[in-house]
């Protein structure tokens, strides 16, 4: 086997071993309670990529969790543990239902001009934890967290207030339809194609940009970067601006990219833990964009499978985010890994 | 870890606190409530930043108190329905936090995992078990409400008219605080614990087992939020939703990073935010506020509290050398 070729099978692998542990936890909580986890987990994958609408489905999943994934593994290129996604998620959804929503724009634009919006409302939302990183070095774990809270409860105002739609209090203002983007099928729309276009560029930016190089640098090796002249605060900012946009990205994709709401609804049920399940995505994915989106066609499958799985089996589906969990759980320690190189050597 | 020095602020602190006190009295707000309510939020998030202060000087980070928050939360209900009794279902609440301390503990110190995201890997293990066993236990979706026999009571102290309920969760709570302290300061174990966060290759050359210690505080660290998460719904909310913790687990932290690994100004900083969700709900239920402030802005003040306290008090804190460092023989 040909050396490059061993260097990128080997975070496959590793990514698949720690998948496997993932779903071997998953059995045993089952087991607990008295499911089948064979006929559950095929029930799962069946409603997946059984089909082609499961397939377009677990697509429409996957969108918002690569960008979100973006979000994260941005964050640790440059050493630092941004998990905002969250909260710039909301407030990235806020942003595309007032754009999309309340201002009236022609069909072509329409769209265009929320997303772009979107992306910016979430890349401020990012802003305060990166000033407060830089200057005050409060770590980003809490502020984010602490952010993610406050823009949960200022965008359910929002929604329950100014953007409520009349007589329907469970819901905000739909995207009007000159702001949506084309259906291909199911619940997948075009807006799949701005979430891996936004990932390659990210891509593009980190191994193909001066400001990438310099944002890697600081991560890898601060003590390097330093003797370079490279500017950790700035590198900090590029990282909080790029995965604010991003995660404004994921936030609008639900607004303007998912039927049959085409809202935010007031419980946020649409775009909860889009930030968090981006974590596991982006670890799967090896902080990497491109592994990042197969990563998270693999978790948007569990996702819609999920659901699938309750409808037929009976297993909540929320057990796919403790799946999650035990997946990143089994990425940090580095002793699994090691293994896989161990026996590969012999 | 100095005291002494810190007197001023101390001093200032106590004085803001009663002219705040002054003021909210002023305003016409129930100040017992307030003070009660207080407590009952300082609670929690006090037993938490005391376990990871032990924890974080042994030389383990655990970001996944947020994590062993909901799932105690969960179990503790399940517990005390089980046995009949609230205060058996903190206990085993506490031993499940125990429990997944341990098993956190393996995964860093034998694993030699990278501990942040290992923690993170907890928060969202705890963000699906938690549904997912309320689903499984009790069949119905994101809220369980228990029976008001299993609450676990508080004692009613009376002066006059007024009337105080006390949880001794909470006496519990500042009681561990000051142990904690004392543990870390005047014993060998807390010399120990402080040299494996310190020095860990100075405490192995002493023929002492680095990992023993960090997994033993591992699990001290996983009681004491799994004590907080079985108190949140067991002598506190009467319910158990599937969004309990909602942020608590990283409101102790932000006490714990404030307080700089000592015990007693975690208890402080726990108490502070504590206050600011106690003020928060007095002001949602007081006549004349309520009608101004819309109550989704109240619900974000101890969030808001939390992040301006540790922007204005970080700075200074030195934290163990080797900290958040797997320890590996040479």
């Amino acid at each position: 086997m040909s050396k490059r070729l061993a260097a990128l099978l080997r975070p496959v692998a590793e990514s698949g071993v720690a998948v496997l542990i993932g779903l071997a936890v998953g059995a045993l909580l089952m087991l607990a309670f008295g499911y089948d986890p064979v006929r559950a987990y095929v029930a799962l994958f069946y409603g997946a990529f059984g089909s082609t609408d499961g397939v377009l489905e677990s697509l429409a999943y996957a969108t918002p969790l690569m960008v979100t994934a973006v979000t994260f593994g941005v964050g640790a290129r440059a050493a630092l543990f941004n998990i905002g996604a969250e909260g710039q998620a909301y407030v990235g959804a806020i942003g595309a239902t007032i754009v999309g929503g309340v201002i009236l724009l022609p069909a072509g634009v329409h769209p265009i001009a929320a997303t772009i919006v979107a992306m910016c409302f979430g890349a401020l939302w990012a802003l305060p934890a990166a000033a407060l990183k830089i200057w005050r070095g409060v770590h980003e774990v809490v502020s984010t967290i602490m952010l993610n809270w406050i823009a949960f409860w200022f965008v359910t105002y929002l929604i329950r207030t100014y953007l409520a739609e009349p007589g329907r209090a469970e819901r905000a203002i739909p995207a009007l339809p000159t702001a949506r983007y084309a259906v291909i099928g199911a619940t997948l729309t075009t807006v799949i194609v701005v979430s891996v276009a936004f990932c390659i560029a990210v891509t593009i930016l980190l191994w193909r940009t001066g400001i990438g190089f310099e944002l890697r640098l600081v991560g890898d090796n601060p003590e390097a970067a330093k003797y370079a002249g490279v500017s950790r605060s700035k590198a900090i900012l590029m990282s909080f601006l790029v995965g604010g946009l991003g995660a404004g990205l994921a936030g609008a994709s639900q607004i303007l990219g998912r039927p049959p709401s085409w809202t935010l609804y007031a419980t946020m049920g649409n775009v909860i833990n889009l930030g968090f399940d981006g974590i596991g995505v982006a670890l799967i994915g090896r902080n990497h964009p491109i592994g990042g989106i197969l990563a998270a066609v693999f978790y948007g499958g569990l996702m819609h499978g999920g659901r699938y799985m309750e409808y037929n089996v009976g297993v909540a589906s929320e057990l796919v985010d403790a799946i999650n969990g035990i997946i990143v759980i089994a990425l940090a320690v580095p002793e699994i890994a090691a293994i896989i190189r161990r026996r590969r050597e012999s | 870890m100095r005291l002494t020095g810190k007197l001023q602020w101390y001093l200032i602190a106590i004085i803001l606190t009663v002219v705040l006190m002054y003021i909210i009295a002023l305003a016409g707000l129930d100040i017992y409530g307030l003070i009660e309510t207080g407590l009952l939020a300082m609670t929690p998030l006090a037993l938490a930043a005391v376990g990871e202060c032990l924890n974080e000087q042994a030389g383990t980070v655990n970001v996944g108190m947020e994590g062993i928050f909901l799932i105690t939360a969960v179990l503790g209900v399940y517990w005390a329905e089980l046995l009949g009794s609230g205060l058996y279902g903190l206990l085993l609440g506490s031993a499940t936090g125990a429990l997944i301390g341990l098993l956190f503990g393996l995964v860093c110190v034998y694993g030699k995992a990278n501990q942040v995201i290992a923690g993170m890997g907890l928060n969202i293990f705890a963000l699906g078990l938690g549904p997912y066993l309320l689903m499984s236990i009790w069949a119905f979706p994101g809220i369980h409400v228990f029976s008001r026999e299993l609450v676990f009571q508080p004692i009613q102290l009376r002066s006059g008219d007024v009337y105080f309920s006390l949880s001794p969760v909470t006496i519990a709570a500042i009681v561990i605080a000051v142990l904690a302290y004392l543990l870390l300061k005047r014993s060998l174990l807390g010399v120990r614990i402080r040299a494996a966060g310190e020095n860990p290759i100075a405490v192995d050359v002493a023929g002492v087992n680095v990992g023993r210690i960090r997994l033993l505080m591992c699990i001290v660290g996983g009681a004491l939020a799994g004590l907080g998460g079985a108190f949140m719904p067991l002598a506190w909310f009467g319910a158990v939703v599937k969004e309990v913790s909602a942020g608590r687990g990283f409101i102790a932290l932000a006490a714990v990073v404030f307080s700089g690994l000592n015990p007693i100004l975690a208890l402080v900083a726990a108490f502070i935010f504590g206050f600011s969700e106690g003020l928060a709900y007095t002001v949602v239920i007081s006549p004349g506020v309520k009608e101004i402030i819309p109550f989704y802005f109240v619900q974000m003040v101890p969030y808001a509290v939390t992040l301006i306290v540790l922007t204005a008090a970080i700075g200074g804190k030195k934290l163990p050398r080797a900290l958040g460092r797997p320890y590996v023989r040479e």
